[in-house]
């Protein structure tokens, strides 16, 4: 059966009630009359036994769980791993963005970059100390500052070399998440880290804050104190429970909008200074070269990006039909404002529905139902941010930093649909 | 705020600072006198004093101008041997050809392709160096090298990229004084 050539996307329910199309029309006929699970199998609904009573419904049910797992049937959702042959603690897990739903990530699933390993902290044995240019060198034990005031605020952390395939000479083939999933969200909640500066006395020539984590790289960066002193958090909790240890436990720096290398895990220092320390991860690392041979340094901010997470490669398309496209698009600059996608390549574009609340510096989730035809094509998104900020093409990216930057890889990421409903990565 | 300045509590001050710089958590104010929402500036005041001794016996930072280097010295001959026992797994024959990261023997400079990303080529300061192999190397054991080892491993590196000869030997002052051939190959971006 061969879909018509209607129009194959549209703007989802909520925004597109004055643009009624006979595709829109079909697709609420269709959900109303088969359910959504049927809809988005596509034409032909998933197999299914004759209706009965299921087995799970004649006996009783496992007994309480202290705490909670997912499904034996939801296994295969984990962070897949990279790690150094050599250092095994020296790599990187990634979210399976294609797995997942919503905004939010589960703190199972969050994605990891160690430098030597995850550090296993009592907390009664971790302090924060702060010294350098402060008027009082203080230091404060975990217990001490669960009693400060406390935010929570929600924010992606982004790796700044996550994407960094997308450099590469040819696409590379693997899933969305391991392409893209050094991305992450998260509901934080701590103490903002101008309380305990003030609390110090921050000195009037105190320009950077150089902090270094308990961990066994004792990594360490600077960060610039408009920053330190402005939505910089000391979390102590991740989605409403205490961190994980591969997250920080007990203690971490968040830094909403920046490059997730600022946001130092197991943090335990911090020095106030006048100039950065110019450490191993701000100059030889997390510095992007450009053709000309300089290199951008400092480059904090997560500029705007988008990648369509359903379908995406791995996954497949069961026959001509109604499928959603579900995606995440995220700035470090402020709140998403728009998410374009394109079934053709890029020949044109139609926004998307973003889920609401848009938060700042949070993944967005992006819906478009669209009903394939069965033919070969070509899956984008393009987000545009607050500022007006619009996701770049590949071209125009390499075209500006050439391809040896490593970090800060944003650009317009093409899913290629074949014939028989399978999908990969290609630069389009 | 429109009350006089006189019956604002003091602690209210710096709340209303922090309100002007324009900050964004949507957070609950400790004081109900706020009208734009605000960071609690004020916590309990739980900080301990840390002493001198006790900040020097922590603070492992060693920043551009030589400051955070310790006493001691170390030779590029006792680097070349350290590096032999501790490095070269993992690192490779002087420098290259290694499971991490190329330290040394680029052939293509950073216009070329690929790019040859070394100490000697990429790296602005030396003393990045020693801030970074004291806290971090080996990973099998870090924190297990002497001062003066840390000291003889930088030279050992500086050597073999040619920024210092293999007769000499660096501690605090000629290490900080070394300029590498990539200092201001950097553009900071958002750096403010």
């Amino acid at each position: 059966m061969r879909a018509s050539k209607e129009p194959q996307t549209e703007s989802d329910a909520s925004r597109s009630t004055d643009q009624e199309t006979p595709a829109r029309r079909e697709f609420l006929r269709r959900g109303a009359a088969a359910g959504g699970a049927a809809v988005l199998a596509g034409l032909a609904p998933e197999p299914r036994a004759a209706a009965a009573t299921p087995q799970w419904m004649t006996r009783p049910g496992q007994p309480f769980s202290n705490y909670g797992l997912p499904s034996p049937h939801e296994k295969s959702v984990i962070r897949l791993i990279a790690a150094n042959s050599a250092v095994s603690g020296n790599g990187l897990s990634w979210t399976p963005l294609q797995d997942l739903e919503g905004t939010l990530t589960p703190n199972g699933l969050h994605f990891e970059r160690h430098h030597n390993g995850v550090p296993q902290i009592d907390p009664a044995g971790h302090r924060l100390y702060l010294h350098g240019l402060f008027e009082r060198s203080l230091s404060f034990g975990i217990g001490d500052l669960l009693r400060y005031p406390m935010v929570s605020q929600q924010c992606f952390i982004e790796c700044g070399g996550n994407s960094n395939s997308g450099w590469n000479e040819e696409p590379l083939q693997a899933p969305a998440g391991s392409l893209h999933g050094l991305a992450s969200c998260s509901e934080w909640t701590g103490v903002p880290l101008t309380v305990i500066l003030e609390e110090c006395g921050l000195q009037p020539d105190a320009q950077w804050l150089i902090a270094e984590g308990a961990d066994a790289a004792a990594m360490n960066i600077s960060i610039p104190i408009g920053k330190a002193r402005g939505d910089a958090l000391l979390a102590l909790y991740q989605n409403g429970e205490r961190l994980r240890p591969e997250n920080g436990y007990p203690l971490r720096l968040v830094l909403p909008g920046w490059e997730g290398v600022l946001s130092v895990k197991w943090l335990r220092r911090l020095q106030a200074a006048t100039e950065p320390v110019m450490a191993r991860n701000e100059t030889a690392k997390y510095t992007e070269l450009l053709p000309s041979g300089k290199a951008r340094q400092f480059t904090f901010v997560i500029e705007a990006k988008s990648v369509i997470t359903r379908p995406s490669p791995g996954q497949h398309l069961a026959g001509p039909g109604w499928y959603p496209i579900s995606g995440l698009a995220w700035s470090g600059r402020g709140v998403i404002k728009r998410v374009e996608v394109s079934t053709d390549g890029g020949k044109t574009w139609i926004d998307a529905n973003l889920q609401t609340p848009a938060l700042p510096r949070c993944f967005t989730r992006f819906r478009l139902p669209w009903r394939w035809n069965g033919e070969s094509c070509i899956l984008l998104s393009r987000a545009t941010d607050e500022t007006g900020y619009v996701q770049p093409t590949r071209a125009a990216l390499i075209a500006e930093r050439g391809r040896h930057g490593y970090f800060h890889y944003n650009a317009i990421v093409s899913w290629e649909v074949s014939e028989d409903g399978s999908l990969s990565h290609v630069y389009a | 705020m429109s009350m006089p300045e006189s019956a604002v509590p003091s602690a209210a001050r710096p709340a209303e600072r922090a309100a002007r710089r324009g900050q964004q958590f949507a957070c609950t104010a400790l004081l109900g006198l706020l009208t734009a929402p605000a960071f609690p500036v004020a916590g309990p005041g739980l900080g301990q004093a840390l002493s001198a001794a006790e900040v020097a016996a922590i603070n492992i930072n060693v920043f551009p101008n030589g400051a955070g280097l310790p006493p001691g010295r170390g030779t590029v001959a006792a680097g070349q041997a350290l590096y032999a026992a501790r490095c070269e797994a993992c690192h490779g024959v002087r420098g290259s050809g290694g499971s991490a990261d190329e330290l040394a023997g680029g052939e293509h400079g950073l216009r070329g392709n690929p790019p040859d990303k070394t100490i000697g080529t990429y790296w602005p300061y030396a003393t990045t160096l020693f801030d970074y192999i004291r806290r971090s190397m080996p990973p099998s054991a870090p924190r297990s090298l002497s001062d003066d080892e840390v000291y003889a491993l930088t030279a050992y590196l500086l050597s073999l990229n040619g920024i210092i000869d293999e007769g000499d030997a660096l501690d605090a002052v000629s290490l900080a004084r070394i300029r590498m051939p990539n200092r201001d190959g950097f553009i900071p971006v958002d750096a403010r």
